[in-house]
C-alpha cells in the first residue's frame, strides 16, 4: 500500500510569488506543487504527495491561530500517514510556520511530521522537541541533499519502524536520551575514547556536558543598614496546604506569598512540599530551609534596612532549566521594580 | 604477578547426591547445600532453586551475584571472608564458568531488584545468560538491618566458594585457562617505555546501609583511596554490600569480571601500559568527595599517569565526585574518560548528570536508569514479586494483577552496570 | 534560577545551598555554603540553641557576602 502523505510548502515554492505576497491565506491544492516533485521522487514508489498545503509565510506568522487551525483541517480532511513541512532553509518566518503546522498535526493527528530547516532557523529552536527536523543548508541550494534524508526519515516513521540516534538517522536531537545497544560494550568504548585522547585523535563523547551561562557578578550593596533584602528558595517552603499546588519535583510555577505579618515559620502556617529531600526537619521548623526566624531578628536589630514584605518559593528538584530559568528572570524582574538591594536564596 | 583461571564452562545445573560437575553440568547436593547455609542462625529458612538461561522466571528481590569460585586444592576463596586474610591475584583459581549464585531474600533497603530469564527484560541483565543457582533466604523475626545484611552477604559467598570447592575436590577439569600476567609498575615501565601509562579509578559506593564496598573485607567507606594489582581485583580481593541502585551496583561478580580491568590488560604492552586499579570512594559529604579524588589524582601523578579511565557506581550525588575526578584529572594534565549511567528521566528530557564540569570531555554512557520497560509475567518467581512495589524504580502500581510489571531500567539487575560491562548506551533522540 | 534573578535584577544574590560544586556550574556568584541538603539553614538535630546560632551565623555570611566587591564566583566559607 502506497503511503498517503500531505506536504505544506509557502507562497514562495508554490510559485506564487516573493514578498508581496507573503499574506496568501491557506490553501489545498491536490496533489504536488514546487519542491514536492523532488520529495515525491525520492519516496521511491513507497509513499505519494496526495495534496499540498501552502500559506503565506505573513499570514501564518501574523494571523497564527487562524493559519493553524485552517491547515489542519486541510491535512486532517486527507487522511495522511505522514505529514511534512518544508524544507524552510534559512527563512525565519518560513522555519517558524513549518514548525509549527507540524508540531501542531504531530500533536492533533498522531501522524508522524517531519520538516527541514537550516540548523540555526529559529524554528528549531522552538519546534525540535515536537517534530522531527532534518537539518539543511541556509539556501535552497540544500533542496537535493535535505530530501532524500526527509523522504527516508518519513517513510520509517510512517511504517513504524525503530527510531535510531538522532546522529545516524539524520535529524536535529529533540533533547533526549534514549538507551540503545552499541556494538561494543561500554568497557571496550572507553577503552578505545582513552587512546584516541591519548594520540591526540579526534574522539566523540557520549554526553556533552550542558554549557550553563556565567553573568558578571552584581555590585555588592553599600549600605547595608538602609538595604531592602529579599527571600526567595527552591526548597519547596510553601503556605500550609500548598494553596497554589506547586509540583513537588518538575516544577513549572513558583509561589509568591506576602510575609509581612510573619515573624515565624512554623509547621502551622507554612510546609515544605519538596520531593527530593528527607522533610522531617523542615516540616518541624521551616525555617531550616528559609530562615525567616533570625531574619526578622536583625531586621529588628538595625543589622539591615527593611526585609522585602514578599517571598518567592518552588522546588528544585527535577526542575527543568528552562522552567529555573523563566522563573529567575521573572522574579528578577519583581524584584527590580519593587527596588530590592540584595537577594538572599536557599536551596536544598 | 600471574593469576590462571582455570575456567570450566557450566552449560547446565541439576541436583544430585554430590556437589560436582560432568559434562559441563554443574549438580548440587541440595541438602548439603542448603544445611551450610542454615548454619547461619539469622536465617530461619534457607532454600535453593535452579533459574537457567531461556526459562520463563523471575528472580526477585535479588542481592548480590557471586561466581563459584576456590583456589585450586586450597578450598577457599574471598580472603577475609571465605579464607584467611591474605593476598588475591596469584596461583590457580577453580571457575565455574557461566554459573551465578544469586542471593534473594526480604529487602533489607529500597535498592536491591530483579532479574528476568527469558522477555524484554533478560537482555539488560548478564543474569539472564547464566546458570543461575538462586539462594532464598528468610532472616530470624526482627533480625536487625545491618547484622541481615551481612548474613545475606556472606551467604552467597559461602555458597559460591562451596560450589567451586566441591567441584575442585570431585575433579573437575578446566575447558579453558586464561592467564593474567603483568610485573610491578617499574618492570613494566621499563619494558614499555614508550607506550602511555594508564591508570584505572573504580569508584565504590561508601554510603552505609547496602551501600557499602569490601577490600579484602575491608569496609570502603572510612577508608582511603589505594593502588591494587589489576589481577587483585580479578581473583577477589573486592565484595559488593549494596545495590544503589539495583541497576548499577557493581556485583562482586562484575568485580570479578571488572571488563575495564580486561580490556586495559588485553591492551598492555600492546597499546598502553596499565599501571593499576584504584579503588575509591563516594562519601557522603563534600569533604570526603574533594579528599578521595585528591587522592586519586595523587596516586595516579605519582605512578606517573598519562590517562585514566574512571567508572562510577550509582547516580545522583556520585555525579559530583565523578566530575571532581574529571576536572582534577584534566587539570593536571592526565586525559580521563569517564564512565557512567544517566539519570535522564522517564522521558529521557531532563539533565542526564546532578552535576557537570567542562573538563569532562570524555563520557561513556551505559543508559538512561529512568527508562521504562514492560516486563511480561513470568511462569515461575522466585522470592517476593510485590516487592517491586518498594524497589527503586517500581512503585506501588508496578505489579500488575496478572503478574506483568511496568517498571524502569533501574529496577533490574546490572542493567546500567558503570564498569561498562554491557552494551548499552544513550544517545539523543 | 540564581544566575537569572542576579542578572534580571542587578543586584547581588547570595545562594546558601550545601553542594557547592553544583552552585558553581549553574553561575551563582556569591556562595555560602549550607549546613546540610534537607535544611541548609540550621543544625535541628543540635537543638534550638545551636540551630539558631548556626542560622544567624549563615545570614550574617550571606550578609558579609553581598556588601563583598568580587569580580568571580566566590565561595564565602565559615571563617
Amino acid at each position: 500500500m502506497t503511503l498517503r502523505v500531505v506536504h505544506y510548502i509557502n507562497q514562495f515554492y508554490a510559485g506564487i510569488g516573493g514578498e508581496e505576497k507573503a499574506d496568501h491565506q491557506p490553501e489545498l491544492r491536490e496533489g504536488i506543487v514546487g519542491p514536492g516533485t523532488g520529495l515525491n521522487a525520492a519516496f521511491g514508489g513507497e509513499a505519494e504527495i496526495v495534496a499540498t498545503v501552502i500559506c503565506g509565510d505573513g499570514f501564518y506568522g501574523e494571523h497564527t491561530d487562524e493559519a493553524r487551525a485552517k491547515c489542519l483541517e486541510m491535512v486532517k480532511a486527507q487522511k495522511p500517514d505522514l505529514f511534512v513541512a518544508g524544507p524552510a532553509f534559512n527563512a525565519g518566518r518560513y522555519g517558524f510556520a513549518c514548525g509549527d503546522i507540524a508540531a501542531t498535526v504531530a500533536a492533533e493527528l498522531g501522524i508522524p511530521t517531519v520538516t527541514s530547516m537550516y540548523q540555526e532557523n529559529p524554528g528549531v529552536e522552538l519546534y525540535s522537541k515536537k517534530t522531527y527536523i532534518v537539518p539543511c543548508a541556509d539556501s535552497a541550494r540544500g533542496m537535493g541533499k535535505a530530501l532524500p534524508v526527509i523522504a527516508k526519515l518519513g517513510l520509517k516513521l510512517a511504517k513504524g519502524e525503530a527510531m535510531g540516534p538522532a546522529r545516524e538517522e539524520g535529524y536535529i536531537h529533540r533533547g533526549m536520551r534514549k538507551s540503545f545497544f552499541h556494538e561494543k560494550s561500554g568497557a571496550e568504548r572507553a577503552v578505545e575514547m582513552l587512546l584516541k585522547k591519548l594520540r591526540g585523535e579526534e574522539f566523540r563523547t557520549e554526553y556533552e556536558m550542558p554549557t550553563f551561562k556565567k553573568i558578571p557578578p552584581a555590585a555588592p550593596v553599600k549600605d547595608l543598614k538602609h538595604a531592602k533584602i529579599a527571600l526567595v528558595t527552591s526548597g519547596g517552603i510553601v503556605p500550609a496546604g500548598n494553596p497554589d499546588r506547586i509540583r513537588v519535583s518538575s516544577a513549572e510555577s513558583y509561589g509568591e506569598y506576602d510575609i509581612s505579618a510573619l515573624d515565624n515559620l512554623t509547621p502551622e502556617n507554612y510546609e515544605s512540599i519538596h520531593g527530593g529531600y528527607d522533610r522531617q526537619w523542615a516540616n518541624i521548623d521551616p525555617d531550616v530551609v528559609v530562615p525567616l526566624d533570625i531574619m526578622r531578628e536583625l531586621e529588628k536589630e538595625g543589622v539591615f534596612g527593611k526585609l522585602h514584605d514578599k517571598f518567592y518559593t518552588t522546588t528544585g528538584t527535577g526542575t527543568a532549566v528552562a522552567f529555573a530559568e523563566k522563573f529567575g528572570r521573572e522574579i528578577g524582574e519583581k524584584l527590580k521594580k519593587a527596588n530590592v538591594d540584595a537577594v538572599i536564596l536557599t536551596s536544598t | 604477578m600471574r593469576l590462571e583461571l582455570h575456567k570450566v564452562h557450566i552449560k547446565g545445573l541439576d541436583f544430585a547426591e554430590t556437589t560436582h560437575v560432568k559434562d559441563g553440568v554443574l549438580y548440587v547436593n541440595k541438602e548439603e547445600a542448603e544445611a551450610l547455609i542454615a548454619e547461619d542462625r539469622n536465617f530461619s529458612k534457607v532454600s535453593i532453586d535452579f533459574a537457567r538461561p531461556g526459562e520463563k522466571t523471575r528472580i526477585i528481590p535479588v542481592k548480590d551475584a557471586v561466581e563459584p569460585r576456590v583456589k585450586i586444592g586450597k578450598g577457599n576463596y574471598f580472603p577475609g571472608f571465605m579464607a584467611p586474610m591474605g593476598k588475591a591475584g596469584e596461583g590457580d583459581t577453580l571457575v565455574l564458568d557461566g554459573a551465578a549464585v544469586v542471593t534473594c531474600g526480604p529487602i533489607v533497603a529500597f535498592q536491591e531488584g530483579f532479574i528476568d530469564m527469558s522477555g524484554p527484560a533478560a537482555p539488560y541483565s548478564p543474569f539472564s545468560e547464566t546458570y543461575n543457582i538462586v539462594l532464598s533466604v528468610e532472616p530470624v523475626d526482627d533480625l536487625e538491618k545491618h547484622l541481615y545484611e551481612t548474613s545475606l552477604r556472606e551467604a552467597g559467598l559461602k555458597l559460591a566458594v562451596y560450589l567451586a570447592r566441591r567441584a575442585d575436590e570431585n575433579g573437575a577439569k578446566a575447558d579453558e585457562v586464561t592467564v593474567f600476567e603483568k610485573g610491578d609498575t617499574f618492570e613494566e615501565n621499563a619494558k614499555y617505555p614508550d607506550l602511555p601509562k594508564v591508570v584505572y579509578v573504580c569508584m565504590n559506593i561508601t554510603q552505609g546501609l547496602l551501600h557499602d564496598t569490601y577490600l579484602y573485607a575491608a569496609d570502603l567507606r572510612p577508608s582511603l583511596p589505594t593502588l591494587i594489582h589489576p589481577n587483585e581485583v580479578l581473583d577477589g580481593a573486592m565484595v559488593s554490600g549494596n545495590c544503589v541502585s539495583a541497576c548499577d551496583k557493581n556485583t562482586t561478580w562484575h568485580h570479578c569480571h571488572n571488563p575495564i580491568v580486561q580490556a586495559l590488560y588485553a591492551r598492555h604492552g600492546k597499546e598502553l601500559n596499565f599501571l593499576g586499579v584504584i579503588p575509591t570512594q563516594e562519601s557522603t559529604i563534600l569533604d570526603g568527595k574533594i579528599r578521595a579524588s585528591q587522592m586519586n589524582l595523587s596516586i595516579a601523578r605519582q605512578l606517573g599517569a598519562d590517562g585514566v579511565i574512571v567508572s562510577e557506581e550509582g547516580y545522583g550525588n556520585p555525579d559530583t565526585d565523578l566530575c571532581l575526578n574529571a576536572k582534577n584529572f584534566e587539570k593536571a594534565g592526565i586525559k580521563a574518560v569517564l564512565v557512567s549511567d544517566e539519570s535522564a528521566g522517564t522521558d529521557g528530557a531532563s539533565q542526564s548528570l546532578a552535576d557537570a564540569t567542562p573538563e569532562l570531555t570524555g563520557f561513556i554512557s551505559t543508559g538512561n536508569v529512568n527508562e521504562m520497560i514492560e516486563v511480561p509475567a513470568m511462569d515461575k518467581v522466585i522470592g517476593y514479586p510485590e516487592s517491586i512495589a518498594v524497589l527503586s524504580g517500581g512503585a506501588e502500581e508496578s505489579l500488575r494483577p496478572d503478574g506483568s510489571m511496568y517498571v524502569e531500567l533501574q529496577s533490574i539487575i546490572a542493567s546500567t552496570a558503570e564498569i561498562g560491562f554491557n552494551k548499552l548506551g544513550c544517545e539523543w533522540v | 534560577m540564581t544566575r537569572e534573578i542576579e542578572n534580571a535584577a542587578g543586584v547581588p544574590v547570595v545562594q546558601i545551598a550545601t553542594i557547592v560544586p553544583i552552585m558553581l556550574t549553574v553561575g551563582a556568584n556569591r556562595i555560602v555554603p549550607g549546613v546540610a541538603i534537607p535544611h541548609p539553614t540550621g543544625k535541628p538535630e543540635l537543638g534550638e540553641e545551636v540551630d539558631r546560632a548556626a542560622r544567624k551565623e549563615l545570614i550574617m555570611r550571606a550578609f558579609h557576602a553581598m556588601t563583598t566587591p568580587i569580580t568571580e564566583q566566590t565561595i564565602f566559607e565559615k571563617n
